[in-house]
């Protein structure tokens, strides 16, 4: 079994994250935990056994993101005022309109993107931390294509902001109505930047290290 | 040291050795099924021509209006920086940087890298920071959200509908189209093919460089 699945760390070989070239770290460094200070040979990113810190730093960017996901979701992203009356729309209170209005896919697609995307990447990205730290066993194939899917699909939550600025250069008629950005923009891009960022923090080699321990 | 026939998955680290592939496959991963490496023919020079044509539709993209407002006779329309000028404007300034570098920096900062790479490559010689780009590169395009902002413009105009005439700009077409080119400049360039003309006109410049010792020019009078 572990002749069958040798991995890079087993061999003491680091592997590039940028070119991918596989290399034998220097006589120094390769005693060192997690060879830190080597570079790739070719390129010269740096190279490390596992991305540095890799549960640390995800638990740091999932906390900070976790915490503004409330005033991401309370707080109004835009306001709108018009002659007769002002309005603030929060991202829910933006989908409910596209939905009595009749524009259901839209809705659909807006929904989908801001308010699931950024709650499943968040609680996703907490059980593969969880699980990684428990050293966890458990189906390894199925957490991997989790992490694939969650690091593919994250960017699509930025969908809202970009529809705030659109909305905010259009909207600008005087005497009809004004669109401005509101508070909650920025703790939404917030939370879509800090997921990504702890999707790039963690490290899914980390998922398959404890089989290699199992095996041994 | 670099170790030649090796390859190391990205995602679980398993050790595999490198075999030719026929045209257009894709290795995986024996055990996690990631995707490990692509056989592409001609993969820089199909880059470079999806990159000059990527930074033509750029430009237009950024030169004209994405949409444009009717209401009451009055006329409004926005091009992608009057967009974030108006956000940083009404005091939004971190939004507006966020969308100014994922919409506009990014992508302009990653066709740049390519064209810095790839030209001087095609020409026959290697740029002085050809390490530093090619590590930049994969980074601009992770921050490169244009689908991300096309479908956020399509939304928009779909909400103004209700209220207004909306008429979808050229730059908008022109953002259809970059997404497809970059989307294909991503699965045409390859890493394995970029490194070895790399190496092969460092190979062929020292070459020169030896015969040019060897046999030195006489100085003009």
């Amino acid at each position: 079994m572990s002749a069958a699945h040798l991995t890079a760390a087993d061999a003491g070989l680091l592997a590039c994250p940028a070119c991918a070239l596989v290399s034998r770290p220097p006589r120094g460094l390769a005693d060192r935990r997690g060879a830190f200070g080597a570079r790739c040979p070719r390129c010269g990113a740096a190279v490390h056994l596992r991305k540095p810190d890799s549960i640390g730093r995800t638990w740091a960017f999932l906390v900070a993101a976790f915490v503004l996901y409330i005033p991401a979701n309370a707080l109004p992203i835009m306001d709108t005022s018009s002659l007769f009356d002002a309005q603030q729309d929060t991202i829910l209170s933006g989908v409910v309109y596209l939905w009595t209005t009749g524009s259901w896919i839209t809705a659909l697609i807006v929904f989908i993107a801001s308010i699931v995307t950024p709650l499943v990447k968040l609680l996703a990205l907490t059980a593969l931390v969880i699980s990684v730290q428990c050293k966890s066993t458990w189906r390894p194939h199925a957490r991997a294509r989790l992490y694939r899917i969650v690091s593919l699909v994250g960017r699509w939550s930025m969908l809202d902001i970009f529809v705030v600025t659109v909305l905010v250069a259009l909207v600008q008629i005087q005497s009809v109505a004004v669109v401005t950005a509101g508070p909650g923009a920025f703790a939404f891009g917030a939370v879509v930047v800090l997921t990504i960022f702890a999707a790039m923090s963690f490290d899914p080699r980390l998922i398959w290290d404890p089989l290699q321990a199992a095996d041994e | 040291m670099p170790v030649a026939p090796f390859i190391a998955c990205p995602e679980c680290d398993l050790l595999q050795r490198e075999t030719p592939l026929p045209p257009r496959r894709t290795a995986c991963c024996r055990r996690c099924g990631a995707a490990l490496y692509r056989s592409t023919s001609n993969s820089l020079d199909r880059s470079l021509a999806f990159t000059l044509a990527a930074v033509m539709l750029l430009l237009i993209a950024n030169a004209l209006p994405i949409a444009s407002l009717e209401v009451r006779g009055q006329h409004v329309e926005t091009t992608l920086w009057g967009a974030v000028h108006a956000l940083y404007d009404q005091g939004r300034v971190a939004v507006s940087i966020l969308v100014f570098v994922t919409t506009l920096l990014a992508p302009a900062l990653e066709l740049s890298l390519m064209l810095y790479m790839l030209v001087p490559l095609r020409l026959g010689y290697v740029p002085q920071h050809l390490s530093l780009a090619f590590r930049l590169a994969p980074v601009a395009r992770e921050w490169g959200l244009v689908d991300v902002f096309m479908l956020g413009v399509v939304v928009s105009l779909i909400k103004l509908g209700n209220l207004a005439v909306v008429v979808p700009g050229i730059a908008l077409w022109s953002f259809g189209g970059l997404i497809l080119l970059l989307t294909a400049i991503g699965a045409a360039f390859n890493a394995r093919e970029f490194w070895l003309r790399a190496d092969a006109n460092r190979a062929a410049a020292s070459d020169v460089a030896r015969s040019a010792a060897t046999h030195p020019l006489e100085p003009v009078r």
